[in-house]
């Protein structure tokens, strides 16, 4: 079953984040998530490939094609200094808005 | 960031050229997406077919995610655009009749519209070509603009406060020797007449006050074009001399091409003015002859500068006491560019709000024509949308069609507009100020691009969404176009409102054709068929001395007179409806009960023969004639209206009065009046007398000629005539009389001949949108006329049924048209003449003529409704 539950607007940070480690594929990249997320999110091809291709024209992640064993080839995205960056931003961010929202439902009174 | 917009650009175009690679790549890269989803699940255990079969379900279909994947860049929305674009070609081609119809009516609105905004341009919207314009103002007294006193002038200069400079010009007109001579329109200019409005000379220099002093160097400034004309653009020309009016003037510069001097348009060379300065009271320096420009200090508001030029006015008067100021003037201060168009605006102002009708119903004709379609292809559009094509895009096809015809027509739209320019320049009136600015330029394009798009809006949001609130289940199955009641109720509103708007024009060409006929069938008092009229302007300091001038004219006049052709001949100091103004007061004393009393009148020095030249008629008494020599007893002729103004029904021969300071005149005959100032005036006070009992020489003499033939053929000949007497006189104004009549209702005519273009085209329109919209109707309504033949209906009775449609439709037109015009006809007042905005003939003929177009319109969908034979149409149901 296709699900695409991750939330809104991360997915362009959760894939920084992914490329971070070393560059990978677009499956190593959902694979990736779906593992550390203990498969709380699931990435779909289509949106995942959109994504790749809309943070690659914005300079974030270089990409180019490999020949894999089948001869067949294969897309590796590279995080560039400026994804860093952007990484890191995003990062930050979220934490603060998460802090937020923690905070508010844990007021009670 | 500039990386960004790099990759981004490089990769969409790069997607758009080579659509195939691009989804080649991206096909490449989900295969490897779901190769090694199916490897991460073999390697879990599930068997390779269990596994491929699984990751496809997981994912979904490798086509659908390639849509995905390639449908988020922004070249995919430039390829859909350029596709909906070829698409919208495509169709607008295979309906060529529907295109054309279409792109005219919309080159005729915006191409209209185009036109006028290029002519109101200049005038009413763009700024005066001078730097800071809104700095730039005249004086006025008592709110009303006109010509000022070199005495103001001089009392505002040292003010520089509140006005940087202060300027007066008057119009000087200096005769020049040559092969033909030549009169040449100038100014005589204050020092500071360039620098207020900015203009410096291209070459050479301006005046100083030095030279404008009285007694000052005679210097003189020429026009770029003069330079060129008569100098041929001599570059040494700065410190030549030359002689005007027989007096040597040296160049000192040569003002730029560009140069609009818009006080005076025509003026071609200037000099000093050279008033005295001292003010001597009752001198020609408190004439009121001069205009007057001032260009005001920074940051000084028009109201503080109207302050204190009222105060710095009444401070003058009050001191020095001059007679030519009423101790009450007021005076004031407004920007030069109102003071130009304050006369042509309600013109200008009439023909924008006609041209914006046109323009709406140009876009209702069009929009009408789209529904029309629209309603044709319903089948179409309900297809597309069980395919799958979304409401958005529907709408956004409908809408590049519209976009596609607003294009077409507004490209075709300029060029009827430059033609259109053309033509306007060439009708119009001569005072139109500005005129020589009247030309496509880039703000007119712009506004041309920018009508288009609005337009394009306009009719084709409606039709758009119209067109795509398809049902797919009902209209695939209706393939007769039957059901059309929603949209079939806007157009016929559409055609109404065409109809009413079309009326309102109507309604405005014929009042002011009423007008113009009006005005050019008053009787002007004379005779003006094969008159030919010029005026000779006397040169040369030999005329200096007593009655050279007046012998010269005499004589010129005798060789006038003996040109084969010429019936008889006469001269006049001013000659009627030609612009001329030259007004006394005329001075009657007490006598036989009679208070006295004084009138302004219209001075004429005429020649003997002049009353029988101009045809004229003397009412009692007889005319000037050769009895009424220098040095005989002084005799003035009257005009009829003066003389039953001073004297009612009794005799006026025999009495006196005294004009100018000569005089007294003894009254000895009564002639007829004359129009003037225009035809439309009916001041008429005048009087007559010898120019040779004048007390001051007129230097200035027009000629009237009566010819047997031509007036026009014998102008040459004429002219000869009187240089064989004088060779250096120059002569100008040659014109017939005819012309002169014609060219003072120049203003109405303008108007009216721009308000007949766009009430023939608005007719043309709405007669268009009539039989469209039967026409229409009947095909819709095939089948039903078919059965109603079959079952007995005479073809009268047919005929009957598709008219009224028609005629019900004209008549709601007409209805609300008259009520518009009524309203609409108030903005017309000031150039009608004769009539009031609600002249019954007009509206009268105005409806008759709609009626019987529309009746024409309305004629042949009604006769081939009569043709339909019941027998094909049921049987092709």
């Amino acid at each position: 079953m296709a699900d695409d539950s991750v939330i809104q607007g991360t997915l362009d940070m959760l894939i920084l984040k992914t490329l971070s480690l070393e560059p990978m594929h677009g499956f190593g990249i959902a694979r990736r998530v779906e593992q550390i997320s203990r498969g709380v999110f699931k990435v779909n091809p289509g949106s995942l490939l959109t994504a790749l291709q809309r943070l690659e024209r914005a300079g974030w992640l270089d990409a180019e094609w490999r020949q894999t064993e089948n001869s067949r080839r294969a897309r590796y995205y590279t995080l560039t200094r400026e994804g860093r960056k952007q990484l890191e931003i995003q990062t930050a961010d979220w934490t603060r808005r998460a802090a937020a929202i923690a905070r508010l439902l844990n007021a009670d009174g | 960031m500039a990386l960004r917009v790099w990759r981004t650009i490089v990769r969409g175009t790069r997607a758009l050229i080579a659509p195939g690679s691009a989804d080649a790549d991206a096909d490449d890269e989900i295969r490897h997406f779901l190769d090694e989803s199916a490897a991460d699940l073999e390697s879990r255990g599930v068997s390779a077919a269990d596994a491929r079969r699984a990751a496809r379900a997981a994912w979904g279909h490798p086509v659908a995610m390639r849509e995905q994947v390639r449908s988020s860049g922004w070249e995919h929305v430039a390829a859909a655009a350029a596709a909906d674009v070829r698409h919208g070609i495509r169709r607008l081609r295979r309906a060529p009749g529907f295109t054309i119809v279409a792109i005219s009516t919309l080159a005729l609105g915006i191409g209209a519209s185009t036109a006028i905004f290029s002519a109101i341009n200049p005038i009413l919207i763009a700024s005066l070509p001078y730097p800071e314009p809104h700095r730039v103002v005249t004086v006025l007294e008592n709110g009303r603009a006109g010509l000022g006193t070199f005495a103001m002038a001089r009392t505002l200069a040292p003010r520089t406060g509140v006005f940087e400079a202060v300027a007066v010009a008057r119009r000087w007109v200096p005769a020049v020797t040559g092969d033909p001579p030549e009169r040449l329109e100038g100014q005589r200019v204050s020092a500071t007449y360039f620098a207020i409005l900015g203009v410096a000379p291209a070459i050479g220099r301006g005046f100083t006050a030095d030279e404008d002093r009285a007694g000052g160097a005679q210097v003189t400034v020429l026009s770029d074009a003069l330079w060129r004309r008569r100098f041929a653009a001599d570059p040494s020309i700065v410190g030549r001399t030359i002689r005007l009016n027989d007096t040597p003037y040296t160049v000192i510069g040569v003002m730029p091409a560009g140069f609009e001097n818009l006080a005076a348009p025509a003026a071609e060379i200037w000099t000093s003015l050279q008033y005295d300065t001292a003010l001597p009271i009752n001198g020609r320096e408190w004439g009121h002859h001069l205009a007057t420009v001032a260009r005001l200090a920074r940051g000084i508001t028009i109201d503080a500068a109207s302050r204190d030029a009222d105060a710095a006015g009444r401070e003058m008067i009050a001191q020095r006491r001059p007679d030519e100021y009423d101790p009450q003037t007021r005076f004031s201060v407004e920007p030069l560019q109102r003071t130009l168009v304050r006369g042509v605006q309600p013109v200008l102002l009439a023909i924008a709000g006609a041209v914006l009708l046109v323009l709406v119903i140009a876009c209702v004709n069009v929009t009408s024509l789209l529904l029309a379609r629209g309603a044709q292809r319903r089948g179409e559009f309900a297809l597309r949308a069980a395919l799958g094509a979304g409401r958005g895009r529907l709408v956004r096809q409908m809408l590049t069609e519209s976009v596609l015809l607003a294009a077409m027509g507004g490209a075709a739209g300029v060029a009827f507009a430059a033609a259109a320019v053309r033509g306007l320049v060439a009708i119009a009136p001569a005072g139109l100020p500005r005129a020589g600015a009247i030309h496509v330029d880039g703000q007119v394009l712009a506004f041309a691009l920018v009508t288009a798009a609005l337009v394009g809006l306009a009719f084709g949001l409606l039709p758009a969404l119209d067109a795509a609130g398809v049902d797919p289940h009902r209209d695939l199955q209706d393939a007769s176009h039957r059901s059309t009641s929603g949209h079939g109720r806007m157009r016929r509103a559409l055609v109404v409102a065409e109809v009413a708007l079309a009326l309102v024009l109507l309604v405005g060409a014929g009042l002011l054709l009423r007008s113009v006929t009006g005005l050019l069938s008053v009787p002007a008092g004379f005779d003006a068929s094969h008159l030919l009229t010029l005026q000779v302007q006397l040169s040369g300091h030999r005329f200096d001395a007593p009655r050279v001038g007046t012998a010269f004219f005499r004589q010129a006049l005798d060789a006038v007179r003996s040109v084969p052709g010429v019936a008889a001949a006469g001269t006049t100091s001013q000659l009627p409806l030609s612009g001329d103004r030259d007004e006394y007061g005329a001075r009657f004393p007490e006598e036989q009960g009679q208070r006295a009393g004084v009138f302004g009148v219209f001075r004429y020095a005429v020649s003997p023969g002049y009353f029988e030249a101009a045809g004229i008629p003397i009412r009692r008494g007889r005319a000037v004639d050769d009895r009424d020599r220098a040095g005989e007893p002084l005799a003035a002729v009257i005009s009829a209206s003066l003389a039953s103004a001073r004297f009612g029904a009794g005799d006026p021969i025999g009495r006196q009065l005294r004009i100018g300071p000569a005089g007294p005149y003894t009254i000895v005959g009564v002639a007829g009046d004359v129009r003037q100032v225009s035809l439309a005036s009916t001041d008429a006070f005048a009087v007559y007398i010898n120019d040779e009992q004048s007390w001051f020489p007129d230097r200035v003499m027009s000629f009237v000629v009566r010819t047997h033939g031509s007036p026009a053929a014998m102008a040459g000949a004429i002219r000869a005539a009187v240089w064989s007497v004088d060779k250096d006189q120059p002569i100008a104004r040659v014109a017939t009389m005819a012309d002169l009549l014609t060219a003072s209702a120049a203003e109405r005519r303008f108007a009216m001949i721009v308000f007949e273009a766009f009430a023939l085209a608005s007719l043309l329109l709405a007669a268009i949108g009539i039989y469209g919209i039967l026409a229409g109707g009947v095909s819709e309504r095939t089948r039903e006329i078919g059965v109603r033949a079959a079952l007995g209906a005479t073809r009268a009775q047919i005929v009957g049924l598709v008219a009224r449609q028609g005629l019900v439709l004209t008549v709601a037109g007409v209805v609300i048209g008259l009520v518009a015009a009524a309203f609409a006809g108030r903005a017309l007042t000031t150039l009608l003449f004769g009539i009031t905005p609600l002249d019954p003939l007009t509206y009268a003929s105005v409806v008759a003529l709609l009626a019987g177009v529309a009746l024409l319109a309305c004629a042949l969908p009604a006769w081939r409704a009569a043709r339909v034979d019941p027998a094909l149409t049921l049987r092709a149901e």
